[in-house]
C-alpha cells in the first residue's frame, strides 16, 4: 500500500511541477501586458486560465462528458501503443490503424441493413477487424523480413491517409451532393448510444458508449497480460527476445499477435469516433490521436490501468484546454506543453526528488522500449 | 571451380532471389502500366533546353531492361555490383513512371531534382543528429522536436536580428533540447524513448503556443528574407548535374559537408572509434579508459546542434517564416532514414534523398491527369519504401547499447 501511496505522491508532485512550469510560460508570453509592465494583469490571466482548465474538465456534467469524449479514443489508441510496447515493438502506426478501423466500421454502419443492436455491434467488430488487418501488416513484415516497425508504421500511416482520401471520393463512400471528402452518414441504429441517455434532450453531452468499449478493452488487455500464456510470452518477448526464443517461445508469431491486437484496439478507436461521435468520416478522422496515444502509453508505462488513467487525464486536459481558450487568450496548445511536462516529470522520479529535495529511495522504472532490436 | 570467396548465408541467398523476382515483377508492371499512354512527356532540363520522351516506347525499353536485369540476377547474381544494379533498376522504374505520368505535359525535370536536394536538407541533418546520438548509445526520438524548436527560434531571431544570428539561435535551440535529453537520460536515467517523445510534444506545444500568442500579434517577430542559392564556380557549369547540386543554398552545401565529415570521423578517427564503442559495448570502452558519460554528453549536444541547423533551414533556407508544425513529421522521416541507412551517414543521406524526391514529385506532377486517382500516385513512394525495406533491406542492426542507461562503477 505504501508503494501505491508513494507512486501517487510522485504523480501529484510531477503534475504540480508541470503546472508550475506552464504557469511561467503563460506569464512570460503575455507580451502585451509585460510591455506595459503590468504583471498583475498577466497573473490574472493565469488565474483565469487555470480555473477554466479545471471548470472545463470536471466542473460540470457537460465538462465531465467532454472529458470522457476526449478520453475514449485516446484510451483505445493508447492501448494499441501499449500492447506493442509490451512485446518490445514501437507502434507509431495508430493513426493509420484508426483510419482503417474507422472506414470499415463506417462502411458497415451505412451499408448493412440489420436491426438495431446487431448493427452497431457488427460495425464495431468491423472496425476492430479493419484495424487488426492493417496493424498485422507491420507485424508480419517484421516477423518475416525484419523490416523495422518504426519505418513500416510511418509509411503505412501515409498510405492509410491517402487511401482514406481516395475512398471518401468514391461513389461507395461519398456523400451525395458534396464535393469535399466527406462520407455518407451512418444509419441511426448503427450509432453508439449516448452515455448520458437518461439526461434526455441535453445534446451537449456527447459522451458515448465507446467509453465503455474502451474500458472493456482495458480489462481484456489486463486479462491477456496477467492471466494467459500468450500474455506471459508477449511480456517475455518484450523483455528479452533472445531469452524468450531460447525458452521455446515463438517470438515471431508473438510479434504478429501483438501488432494485430494493437491494430484491433486502434481500429476500435477509429470506429468509436465514427459511430459514437461524428456519425460520418472525413480525412481528419484520426487527427493527432495516434500521436497523442504514444504519450498516453508512455505516461501509463504501457500497463492497462496506467494507460486508462493517463487517457482520462489527457482527455480532461483537452476538454479543459478548450474552455481555457474560450475564456482567455491562452491558446489550447498550452495543453500539449503541459502533457509533455507531465510525461517528462513522471518519467523522472530522480528529477522530481531533486526538485522537491525529497529523501529516500526513488523507485526506478524499467525501460519501456529496449533499444531498436534487430 | 574455385571456392566462393565469401560465405553466403541462406538469408543472403533469399534476398538475392527476392531481388530477381522483384525486378521481373517491376518489369511486368512497367510494361503493363507505364506503356499505356502514347503522348510525349517533355522534360525541361534548363532555362531553354528540354527533351521529349515518347512515354509508350520508353516504357517498353525500360521494361525490357528490367527483364534483363531480373534474369541475370536470378541466374548468376551481380555479386558486388548488386547495390548499383538495385539503384539502376529503381531509377529505371522511376523514369518510366515519370514519362508515363507526364505524358502529354511538360515539367521542369531539373527543377524537380533541385527541389529534391534542397528538401533533403532537414531530413539529412536530422538523420545525422540521430546517428550521432544513437551511435553513442542514446536513442533519439526527439529529432522532430529539435527541428521544430529550432525552426521557431531561428525564425524569431532571424527576423529580429539577422540571418546569421537566426541560424546560430537555431543551432543553440537544438543543443538546448539535446541537453534536456542528455541530462534526463544520462544523469537521471529516464527512459530515453519517453524523454524523446516528451521533447517532441514540448516542442510542438510550445512552438504552436508561441506562434499564436506571440507571432500572430507581433508580425515583426516572424518575417525575414531567406538566403539565396549560391552558384559554385566551375562546378555549376557541369551540364545537368551542376545545376542540381551546385546552384543551391549554403544549407545544402553544409549538409553535403556534414555527411562527408561524419562518415570520415566515425570510421577514420579516434573519436569515431570511441563513439562507436560506447554505442556498442560501453562497459568495454569504459574499462579501457574512455569516459563514456562525458563522450555521450558531448555527442548528444553535437547531435542537437546539427539537427538545430537543419531546423533553421525552414525559415532561413526557404520560406522566410515559421508556421505552426512547419516540420510536419520530417523528424520522423529522418528517423526512418536513420534506420533505412543502417546508422551510416551515407545510407541515411540516401534515404533522405529518396523521401525528399517523393515530396518533390508530389509537388511537381501530383496534379497531372493520368487516369489513375492522384491519391495512388501520392502514396506510391511510401509503398515503394515499404517494399524496399521489407524486401531488400530487411533487419538492420542497431547500435547495441542504444536505449540502455550506463552505470559507472
Amino acid at each position: 500500500m505504501t508503494e501505491t501511496l508513494k507512486a501517487l505522491r510522485y504523480t501529484a508532485l510531477a503534475v504540480v511541477a508541470a503546472l508550475f512550469v506552464s504557469a511561467f510560460i503563460i506569464v512570460i508570453t503575455d507580451i502585451a501586458a509585460l510591455r506595459e509592465g503590468d504583471v498583475l494583469t498577466a497573473l490574472d490571466t493565469l488565474r483565469l486560465a487555470y480555473w477554466s482548465l479545471f471548470k472545463g474538465s470536471f466542473g460540470s456534467l457537460r465538462a465531465i462528458s467532454a472529458t470522457i469524449t476526449g478520453a475514449t479514443p485516446l484510451m483505445l489508441a493508447g492501448l494499441a501503443v501499449s500492447v506493442a510496447f509490451k512485446a518490445g515493438l514501437f507502434n507509431i502506426g495508430a493513426t493509420g490503424q484508426m483510419l482503417a478501423g474507422g472506414m470499415t466500421g463506417l462502411w458497415v454502419g451505412f451499408a448493412l441493413d440489420v436491426p438495431g443492436p446487431i448493427h452497431v455491434t457488427l460495425a464495431l467488430v468491423a472496425g476492430a477487424l479493419g484495424g487488426a488487418v492493417f496493424g498485422a501488416i507491420p507485424g508480419v513484415l517484421k516477423a518475416r523480413t525484419g523490416a523495422h516497425e518504426v519505418i513500416t508504421t510511418i509509411m503505412l500511416n501515409s498510405i492509410a491517409g491517402f487511401l482514406t482520401l481516395w475512398l471518401l471520393k468514391t461513389e461507395a463512400f461519398k456523400r451525395e451532393g458534396r464535393d469535399d471528402a466527406i462520407s455518407k452518414l451512418i444509419d441511426e441504429d448503427a450509432k453508439l448510444p449516448r452515455l448520458f441517455w437518461f439526461m434526455g434532450t441535453r445534446i451537449d453531452l456527447q459522451a458515448h458508449l465507446g467509453f465503455v468499449v474502451a474500458l472493456a478493452c482495458v480489462a481484456v488487455f489486463w486479462w491477456l497480460l496477467n492471466r494467459t500464456t500468450t500474455g506471459f510470452e508477449l511480456r517475455a518477448t518484450g523483455l528479452n527476445q533472445e531469452a524468450a526464443r531460447y525458452a521455446g517461445m515463438r517470438t515471431r508469431s508473438l510479434m504478429v499477435v501483438a501488432m494485430t491486437l494493437a491494430g484491433a484496439f486502434a481500429g476500435l478507436a477509429g470506429a468509436s469516433e465514427v459511430l459514437g461521435l461524428y456519425g460520418f468520416a472525413s480525412a481528419s478522422l484520426a487527427g493527432d490521436i495516434g500521436f497523442d496515444a504514444i504519450a498516453v502509453a508512455l505516461l501509463g508505462r504501457s500497463t492497462p490501468v496506467g494507460t486508462a488513467v493517463s487517457a482520462i487525464l489527457f482527455g480532461a486536459l483537452q476538454a479543459g484546454g478548450r474552455q481555457m481558450q474560450v475564456n482567455t487568450d491562452v491558446p489550447i496548445d498550452l495543453i500539449i506543453v503541459l502533457r509533455a511536462l507531465i510525461v517528462m516529470f513522471i518519467a523522472a522520479p530522480l528529477l522530481v526528488k531533486a526538485m522537491y529535495r525529497l529523501k529516500g529511495e526513488a523507485q526506478s522504472h524499467g525501460q519501456t522500449f529496449r533499444g531498436w532490436g534487430g | 571451380m574455385s571456392a566462393p570467396a565469401l560465405v553466403v548465408s541462406a538469408e543472403q541467398r533469399r534476398r538475392a532471389r527476392n531481388l530477381g523476382v522483384a525486378y521481373l515483377a517491376l518489369a511486368a508492371f512497367t510494361m503493363l502500366v507505364f506503356t499505356r499512354r502514347a503522348a510525349d512527356a517533355t522534360f525541361k532540363i534548363s532555362g531553354t533546353g528540354s527533351f521529349a520522351l515518347p512515354a509508350e516506347r520508353f516504357g517498353w525499353l525500360l521494361g525490357v531492361l528490367l527483364v534483363a536485369l531480373g534474369a541475370v540476377q536470378l541466374l548468376r547474381g551481380f555479386g558486388r555490383l548488386s547495390n548499383v544494379v538495385l539503384a539502376l533498376a529503381t531509377a529505371a522504374v522511376f523514369m518510366a513512371f515519370l514519362s508515363w505520368a507526364a505524358s502529354g505535359e511538360s515539367f521542369s525535370f531539373v527543377g524537380m531534382l533541385q527541389d529534391t536536394v534542397s528538401r533533403s536538407v532537414p531530413i539529412t541533418l536530422g538523420a545525422l543528429g540521430g546517428i550521432l546520438s544513437e551511435r553513442s548509445g542514446i536513442i533519439n526520438i526527439s529529432i522532430e522536436g529539435m527541428l521544430l524548436g529550432a525552426a521557431c527560434t531561428s525564425a524569431i531571431a532571424g527576423s529580429l536580428v539577422n540571418l546569421w544570428v537566426g541560424a546560430l539561435v537555431g543551432v543553440g535551440t537544438g543543443v538546448a533540447l539535446a541537453a534536456v535529453l542528455a541530462v534526463l537520460s544520462i544523469r537521471y536515467r529516464v527512459d530515453q524513448v519517453i524523454v524523446g517523445f516528451a521533447i517532441n510534444f514540448f516542442a510542438l506545444g510550445i512552438t504552436s503556443f508561441v506562434s499564436f500568442r506571440v507571432l500572430v500579434p507581433n508580425p515583426d517577430f516572424n518575417g525575414l528574407s531567406p538566403v539565396m542559392p549560391i552558384r559554385v564556380p566551375l562546378l555549376a557549369d557541369i551540364p545537368f548535374v551542376g545545376e542540381i547540386l551546385f546552384v543551391q543554398t549554403v544549407f545544402v552545401y553544409a549538409s553535403f559537408a556534414a555527411v562527408a565529415l561524419l562518415t570520415w570521423a566515425l570510421y577514420r578517427t579516434r573519436w569515431g572509434l570511441r563513439t562507436r564503442a560506447i554505442g556498442e559495448y560501453p562497459k568495454a570502452a569504459g574499462t579501457l579508459g574512455v569516459d563514456v558519460l562525458r563522450l555521450r554528453y558531448r555527442n548528444l549536444l553535437l547531435a542537437g546542434g546539427v539537427a538545430g541547423f537543419g531546423g533553421a533551414w525552414w525559415p532561413i533556407g526557404t520560406v522566410g517564416r515559421f508556421d505552426q508544425n512547419i516540420t510536419g513529421g520530417r523528424g520522423f522521416i529522418a528517423l526512418a532514414a536513420v534506420i533505412f541507412g543502417r546508422w551510416h551517414p551515407v545510407g541515411a543521406f540516401t534515404g533522405a534523398l529518396v523521401f525528399a524526391l517523393a515530396e518533390a514529385v508530389r509537388l511537381k506532377i501530383g496534379n497531372f491527369d493520368t487516369g489513375i486517382p492522384s491519391e495512388f500516385l501520392l502514396m506510391a513512394p511510401y509503398v515503394v519504401t515499404l517494399v524496399v525495406v521489407a524486401g531488400f533491406i530487411g533487419a538492420s542492426r542497431a547500435p547495441k547499447a542504444a536505449g540502455q542507461p550506463y552505470d559507472e562503477q
